[in-house]
């Protein structure tokens, strides 16, 4: 057997049937399975990484909220703080204020209550002094008109002129 | 005892063109399978696989790392469906031989076997990929790229350099089908030992079921050597070094 019919006894046709059912199965298999099944992989693929920014979006959302609710919750106790602050001193402000117009008001009445008593004891004594002396006037003239006789005035007017002498 | 092909001749223009037809049909039974497979697999696409998909995603994931170790992924990523292909389509030739081999009575002739026990299949595979290399180096590098590729590092390995491609052809086919034809052919012998009777038997059976599973593990190894070094000798041409 020389080479060239060892050529020719190859089975070139099953070879060319091969290349020819092996192209058609990779036509075939790219155009009904590969091809989209790669385009479902890269989907996923996207979707992963979509999800996965998401998520990393939506953490720092949320700690931004935390640090956001963190800052009101300390504006708010001192705001409460401040509030509690201003209560007390207001409070301590009006019953300082209230003890003080008491105070005052009682010494206002103390001395109004004490000027009503003088003024009373007052007039009372200058009524007292009044009737004392129209009742002495009227009790003297009785008593003068009654008992001063003409010896009486005599010593008396001796006892004044002794006493004048004296001086 | 002797196994001999089907070959039916059609002559054309003067010349006997030879067709193996139990290659032809093994290689049709073995396109089928890998082609409705894959379609089944893709035919109810979902973003949360299930079932056969899942099995097709996990192959391409495989194809995928086979390319991603040898070349960049944006040139590499155009050969995904050739690496499907050509890894699918060689394990389930390979396997086709292994649960039984049929053959006729008087004449034994082989009509049920491993496609790729037929040097044939395995060259004209080879020859495919290798010229697939050369197209694509061509197309993505340039013609000046690509011939100045044959004078790299030196001129002085310009014959080697083309020996080199024949002889990665030559490797890249036989390897596959010098494993699968040694399997076939001690399968066979194994087998032929039941006529020796009861004893026979016995000494069929102990040898053949480890020896099955061997060549269910070689039948494995060898689809992905051959997609493996498929996509080393692309990435020796699309790829500068």
């Amino acid at each position: 057997m020389d080479f060239l019919e060892f050529i020719a006894d190859i089975n070139w046709g099953s070879a060319l049937y091969q290349l020819l059912i092996f192209s058609l199965l990779i036509w075939v298999v790219s155009r009904f399975a590969l091809k989209p099944l790669l385009g479902v992989m890269q989907k996923r693929e996207q979707q992963v990484n979509d999800n996965l920014d998401n998520a990393e979006k939506s953490r720092a959302e949320a700690e931004q909220y935390l640090e956001q609710q963190r800052e009101e919750l300390k504006n708010a106790r001192e705001q409460a703080q401040e509030m509690i602050d201003n209560a007390n001193k207001i409070s301590e402000q009006q019953s300082r204020e209230i003890l003080d117009n008491a105070r005052s008001e009682a010494s206002r009445l103390k001395d109004a209550a004490v000027a009503d008593i003088n003024r009373e004891k007052e007039q009372a004594l200058e009524s007292v002094r009044d009737q004392v002396a129209s009742l002495s006037v009227a009790i003297a003239t009785k008593v003068i008109e009654k008992e001063l006789d003409e010896s009486e005035q005599e010593k008396l007017i001796d006892s004044y002129l002794k006493e004048v002498e004296n001086k | 005892m002797d196994h001999q092909d089907l070959v039916w001749t059609w002559s054309i223009a003067g010349f006997d063109l030879h067709f193996n037809i139990t290659t032809m049909l093994m290689s049709t039974v073995a396109a089928l399978i890998v082609a409705i497979f894959s379609i089944i697999g893709a035919r109810k696409l979902a973003m949360r696989p299930t079932g056969l998909q899942n099995f097709i995603e996990w192959v391409m994931d495989f194809c995928r790392n086979i390319i991603t170790s040898n070349m960049a992924w944006q040139t590499g990523g155009r050969f995904i469906v050739l690496a499907y292909t050509l890894l699918f389509y060689l394990f389930v030739a390979n396997m086709l031989g292994i649960p039984f081999e049929l053959a006729t009575d008087t004449d034994h002739y082989v009509i049920w076997s491993s496609p790729t026990s037929d040097p044939v299949l395995t060259l004209t595979m080879a020859a495919f990929v290798i010229i697939l290399t050369h197209v694509y180096g061509l197309k993505i590098r340039g013609g000046k790229e690509y011939f100045l590729d044959y004078f790299r590092p030196s001129p002085i390995l310009f014959p080697f350099k083309i020996i080199e491609e024949v002889s990665n052809w030559l490797t890249l086919g036989l390897r596959l089908f010098g494993n699968i034809f040694a399997k076939e052919l001690v399968t066979v012998l194994l087998v032929s030992l039941t006529g020796l009777g009861a004893a026979g038997i016995l000494l069929t059976w102990l040898p053949l079921a480890p020896w099955l599973a061997f060549g269910i593990f070689i039948g494995a190894l060898q689809a992905f050597i051959f997609t493996m070094l498929s996509m080393v000798y692309m990435a020796h041409k699309v790829e500068s070094h």
